[in-house]
């Protein structure tokens, strides 16, 4: 069987916005959301796909799902083109728009399932075996009869993901399935992904800004900026290349001169907190040990890099480069 | 070229115009469902509608009481034009008059939702706030309709009964298809609201007058451009009895069917181009 399920070849995408310049007068502007993206997911396979705001991300999602119609290329999703059979595609895969629920407001969730079952022509049995799995796995249960609207933001985001895979698609696309909810919904959500890539294998494609979804969930990560894929590989690749930094935010007992730890950097300090940076790519176990044995300490946290600044690490260190390079030459 | 596909290629084409009709449906049931869960403002709304419309009959009862024909056409005539423009509009209302919300849609991006499932999008739009209290326009219309033709003695023969029939059904489909159309053309602009409603409700408030007080050109653009005179005037000719203020051949009293078909053909390839076209531009 064909590995491959998503080929994407020189695919560009652009949009002529007309904007209003004087009484009559229009201007128009060719803006290229995508501009060239190569790649390709084989199946059972779990991406990120990540980049800054603007960055073509949702464009390509949408061209994949059959939403837009490409400016060149190629494009195929299992083998058809997305565009020209979207209905049949669509029957085989699952989408979740994070921001945008296709859950009905006033109606009990199982009153979507409901019409999910009826729009996918899902058989009873396998409705039933699907339903059953995803309200034990994201415990859905109790929220079934509960109208929509009174759900909270992360109910409902577990609910969309539910709705997507009764159908058992055999790849979801996922746009930011994280934002906004809760550490345990989060930790639910991811869960349930993981769960569900590994025995079904389904192939999942998500967009997000957190880079621990990515770090839990994908082995591989692409990285978009300007309609360009920029980065594709491993999560390590791409700390390493953007030299991202967590950081060790330390609580002392008292108010001290600035804490010097070999391997990391102060960042900033106010009061008894002092943040100390140090690279992703180290591991924070000897440097904890290392502050514990010399400071009374009150609290102590790591945080994840953030992925606009890995990615604008990222591009910085390119542009600069480049700038140099042309200074020479 | 996407649409053709799906939609012309035998048994599979005919099974997903079944499925397409069975999901609009189930979103249908889905909806009145959803307003039900307000009781008191799902019967408050529903008896708006209903005084709303019959105001528009007040009017013309009024201006009777102070003449005894409009145009040379009676009280019991217009109330004719009057029950048939609202049933037909009514009936295409509730149908699919809630697409002309598709601009709201189209700017939110929501119809992007639609598009990932595997039904027909204009099925699922149309079926989309299905408002079941918008069959208040109807019953209103409905109960003046049958005034009317109980004081009009129309002596029925087999055939008026057919023209009186196709009336109804045809100019469901033709403000149908001007709903259709119109949305449509949400696509492509940025507010086709207001341009929908003057073609629709303007379009019905119009029809509840006799041709004849209108002047020439307009109605002559009822009939060759926005087909709206084949709704209920030109069968209304024939069923009362009356000459034709154009001079129209008669055979154009009977076309209704005809001009129902061309609409919709019209509105289908509107809303293709349109879909299309939001396809290659996005929101």
């Amino acid at each position: 069987m064909d590995q491959t399920l998503i080929e994407v070849e020189g695919v560009t995408k652009s949009f002529v916005v007309r904007r209003r310049a004087g009484r009559l007068r229009r201007t128009r502007e060719v803006v290229n959301a995508v501009a060239g993206l190569d790649f390709t997911v084989r199946r059972g396979e779990m991406v990120g796909y990540i980049g800054p705001n603007g960055a073509g991300k949702s464009t390509t999602v949408k061209m994949l799902t059959g939403i837009l119609l490409p400016s060149t290329g190629r494009l195929r999703v299992a083998g058809a083109d997305p565009v020209r059979d979207r209905v049949r595609l669509a029957q085989r895969m699952g989408v979740v728009f994070g921001q945008r629920t296709t859950l009905w407001w006033d109606l009990p969730l199982r009153d979507s399932y409901e019409l999910a079952r009826r729009i996918y022509r899902i058989p009873a049995g396998t409705y039933a075996r699907n339903l059953d799995r995803c309200v034990e796995l994201l415990e859905l249960g109790p929220l079934l009869d509960v109208p929509v609207r009174q759900l909270s933001l992360g109910q409902r985001m577990r609910g969309d993901i539910a709705a997507a895979l009764l159908h058992e698609p055999e790849v979801l696309y996922l746009d930011e399935p994280t934002i906004g909810l809760d550490v345990v919904s989060k930790r639910r959500v991811r869960e349930f992904l993981a769960q569900t890539n590994a025995e079904r294998g389904t192939t999942v494609l998500l967009t997000t800004h957190d880079l621990t979804d990515i770090e839990q969930l994908c082995s591989r990560v692409m990285v978009i900026d300007h309609g360009r894929v920029v980065y594709d590989g491993g999560l390590d690749g791409l700390h390493r290349q953007g030299r991202s930094e967590r950081t060790l935010v330390v609580d002392l007992e008292r108010e001290l001169p600035p804490i010097e730890l070999h391997g990391t950097r102060l960042v900033r300090r106010e009061g008894t907190r002092q943040w100390l940076a140090f690279p992703a790519s180290a591991s924070a176990a000897p440097l904890v040990a290392e502050l514990a044995g010399r400071y009374e300490l009150r609290d102590l946290s790591v945080r994840e890099p953030e992925i606009e600044d890995v990615i604008a690490r990222m591009y910085g260190e390119a542009e600069r480069t480049a700038a140099t390079v042309a200074r020479i030459g | 070229m996407a649409e053709t596909r799906s939609f012309v290629g035998g048994g599979a084409a005919r099974w997903d115009v079944v499925h397409a009709v069975r999901c609009y449906g189930h979103i249908v049931r889905m909806w009145i469902r959803a307003a039900l869960a307000y009781p008191a403002s799902f019967w408050m709304t529903m008896a708006g509608n209903l005084a709303a419309s019959g105001m528009d009959f007040v009017v013309i009862v009024v201006m009777f009481l102070h003449t005894h024909a409009l145009g040379g056409w009676s009280l019991p005539q217009v109330a004719f034009l009057y029950g048939t423009s609202g049933v037909t509009l009514g009936l295409a209302d509730i149908f699919v008059g809630s697409m002309d919300q598709l601009g709201v849609r189209v700017r939110e991006g929501s119809v992007d939702t639609v598009l990932v499932r595997p039904v027909p999008a204009l099925a699922q739009i149309a079926g989309d706030r299905f408002a079941l209290r918008r069959i208040g326009r109807v019953l209103q219309s409905g109960a003046v309709l049958t005034w009317s033709l109980l004081r009009l003695d129309l002596s029925w023969t087999p055939l008026k009964v057919l023209v009186f029939a196709s009336l109804v059904l045809c100019g469901t489909v033709i403000f149908g298809s001007v709903f259709v159309g119109g949305s449509a053309c949400h696509f492509f602009m940025a507010d086709a609201a207001e341009v929908q409603n003057s073609f629709t409700y303007g379009g019905a408030t119009m029809l509840q007058y006799p041709p004849t007080i209108y002047a020439r050109d307009i109605v002559r653009g009822t009939v060759f451009g926005v087909p709206l005179a084949f709704v209920n005037w030109l069968p209304a000719l024939y069923l009362l009895g009356r000459d034709d203020p154009l001079g129209l051949p008669s055979w154009f009293r009977f076309a209704s069917p005809l001009a129902a078909l061309l609409c919709a053909t019209a509105a289908g390839l509107l809303w293709r181009t349109g879909l299309r076209s939001y396809r290659s531009t996005g929101s």
